[in-house]
């Protein structure tokens, strides 16, 4: 299972990278949230898919899964969904205010 | 006592969320934070005298015991790195209300200033890996929080840039830390240590080292990685470049030190090795590039690669003499960029451009101004009396003592271009004939210079006084590589 779901993280981390290396602001931000879903898919993954109950406490059950791993992954999913919400609205001004959502077209150069 | 780790993170904390209650009242929420501000200045200062006296403070939060809870770790280092954090905050507060627009003012800059100095602090003093990555994203977060300040076009286009960049990198940051918990089992830094210390450093795991190295190099701007720095750092107003060259980077040096005085140290042939190259490329190009250019901001917004590169050098060449010039050098570092952009800032607002072929003759209007930028250029190359010199001669004693003497040329070569680089804007800024179509705006200059007069104050301090201080941080080198003493104090029993 976890060799399934490597090769699956890996995966969603090409896919990303190869949309971060794209000229639309849009798909770098698509980009962006692949590689984070890749990056959480990877966490759970790595802390060994064992079958388990649910992490809570009940009577009459022995194997749980990994509860640590998933507390990781619930707060890097807040950071980047504040991250991602805040790089959207920053992508909507910055193509707004320049005119363009081509990221070749905004290099700039020094004295501006 | 051992609540005090939480305090440097605590105070700014409640003071950024008090502020944005009255935000758009400008005269209260000036001297609200300049108040605070000094307040956690006191009480860092006070921690950092009582971890002197009793060695470091373990918090475990929550009293849940070490490997199992979050532990806040207050020892000499991180509490002297906060001290210093908290100086440049209290030259840039006091700076903030001269140079920043009043709608800049009024659109939460203290609230974020205070959170960049929570997520700063924190990133000093946690002991836990996972709780590392969360303080970088709460000072990241308030850093793309201020560097947006005010949506000017090249702000937006700029921030754009770093934003992604910073973004990929947290996300790097976050997968290795899933492989270290797949290898150890662990967050805790210094349980970390223990386990990779048990198991020998094996491939996977000096692997994992240099995934480390990538993810804090690319925060730090090292080498390959600091393409994205110079350009997005002089987008925002001055005050907010200080406090980013001031201490965002930093903060990227402090964990490469942490984590390789403490968990990846027994292949020191590929990590270590790998670091001196590393930062004998980035003192070369960091300098090339500070001359490269006629903008004022962007030169000072280069300087801060080589200095990056000096202090990745006392972690490559790996004994106590090394390490003591690092954390000279970073505390040094610290106060002179902020100073040196806050002065930079200055020119810009009294000249109306940061470039560098425009202005001539400075030095008649404003000649406080100008020597105090004459002292800091020598702070800053490292000349005799002042902070930087000392720095710079621990550091490559360090690498004689480690018989790498190449790395010490290429030091030395690095330290006269970056005293060129400086140089270069006082002769041809302050020199020349008096420009007559400037009229001197005495009264701002004033409100400019106090802030960075204390910090040069500091800088001067640090080098003629450093007698009083070299003890400490001598000390600091020999805790540093001895990581037993870290490891005990967290893990009693």
């Amino acid at each position: 299972m976890e060799i399934i779901m490597s090769i699956l993280a890996g995966v969603l981390f090409t896919t990303g990278i190869y949309n971060l290396l794209q000229k639309q602001m849009l798909r770098i931000i698509i980009g962006t949230a692949l590689i984070s879903h890749g990056a959480h898919l990877f966490i759970l993954t790595m802390g060994e898919l064992k079958t388990g109950a649910p992490p809570i406490l009940e009577e009459n059950i022995k194997n749980y899964t990994d509860p640590l791993p998933q507390a990781l992954i619930l707060t890097s999913i807040v950071i980047s969904f504040g991250v991602t919400s805040l790089l959207l609205v920053l992508a909507y001004r910055a193509s707004k205010e320049n005119g363009t959502d081509n990221m070749e077209k905004l290099r700039g150069n020094e004295n501006d | 006592m051992s609540n005090l780790a939480v305090l440097p993170i605590v105070i700014p904390l409640i003071a950024g969320v008090l502020a944005i209650l009255f935000h758009k009242k400008l005269k209260i929420v000036r001297v609200y934070s300049q108040v605070l501000t000094l307040i956690n200045t006191g009480v860092v200062t006070y921690i950092l005298f009582y971890v002197h006296q009793n060695g470091s403070v373990v918090l475990q939060a929550g009293d849940w015991m070490a490997p199992f809870g979050i532990v806040l770790v207050a020892d000499m280092l991180s509490m002297t790195l906060v001290l210093t954090t908290n100086i440049v905050a209290l030259a840039c507060i006091f700076y903030a209300p001269k140079s920043l627009s009043i709608k800049q003012e009024e659109f939460y800059f203290y609230t974020f200033y205070f959170l960049l100095i929570t997520g700063v602090s924190g990133a000093f003093i946690t002991g836990d890996l996972f709780n590392l990555f969360v303080f970088f994203e709460v000072l990241l977060m308030a850093s793309y929080g201020l560097i947006v300040l005010g949506g000017e076009k090249v702000q937006l286009r700029e921030s754009m840039k770093y934003v992604l960049i910073n973004l990929f990198s947290s996300m790097l940051f976050v997968t290795t830390i899933a492989f270290l918990y797949s290898v150890v089992g662990t967050v805790n830094m210094a349980q970390i240590a223990e386990r990779v210390g048990e198991a020998e450093q094996t491939g996977i795991l000096t692997t994992i080292g240099i995934l480390f190295f990538f993810v804090f190099g690319t925060k730090a701007a090292l080498f390959p990685l600091y393409y994205w720095l110079p350009k997005p750092y002089i987008a925002p107003n001055p005050v907010i470049s200080a406090l980013f060259g001031a201490l965002l980077t930093k903060v990227g040096i402090y964990s490469l030190l942490r984590v390789f005085s403490l968990i990846f140290v027994y292949e020191r042939d590929v990590t270590h090795e790998l670091f001196i190259w590393i930062a004998a490329l980035t003192l070369i190009f960091g300098s090339i590039g500070a001359l490269s250019t006629n903008n004022i901001k962007l030169v000072v917004a280069y300087n801060i690669i080589p200095a990056v590169g000096f202090m990745l050098l006392g972690i490559g060449v790996y004994n106590s003499t090394g390490f003591s010039g690092t954390v000279y050098y970073l505390v040094h570092d610290m106060i002179i960029k902020a100073a040196l952009f806050l002065l930079v800032g200055a020119i810009t607002y009294l000249v109306g451009t940061s470039d560098l072929r425009k202005m001539r003759g400075l030095i008649h209007h404003y000649p406080l101004l100008g020597w105090m930028f004459f002292i800091s250029a020598f702070v800053l190359a490292g000349i005799p009396p002042f902070s930087g010199f000392i720095g710079k001669l621990v550091l490559l004693q360090g690498a004689i003592e480690a018989d790498r003497i190449v790395i010490a040329i290429i030091g030395l070569g690095s330290s006269l271009l970056i005293l060129l680089s400086v140089l270069r804007i006082f002769i041809r800024g302050f020199w020349g004939e008096k420009d007559e179509s400037i009229i001197p705006d005495r009264k701002a200059a004033r409100g400019f210079i106090l802030p960075v007069a204390f910090l040069l104050f500091f800088s001067v301090l640090l080098g003629v006084g450093a007698e009083w201080f070299y003890p400490s941080i001598e000390s600091i080198g020999d805790y540093l590589m001895n990581p037993e003493n870290y490891i005990e104090s967290i893990l009693k029993e």
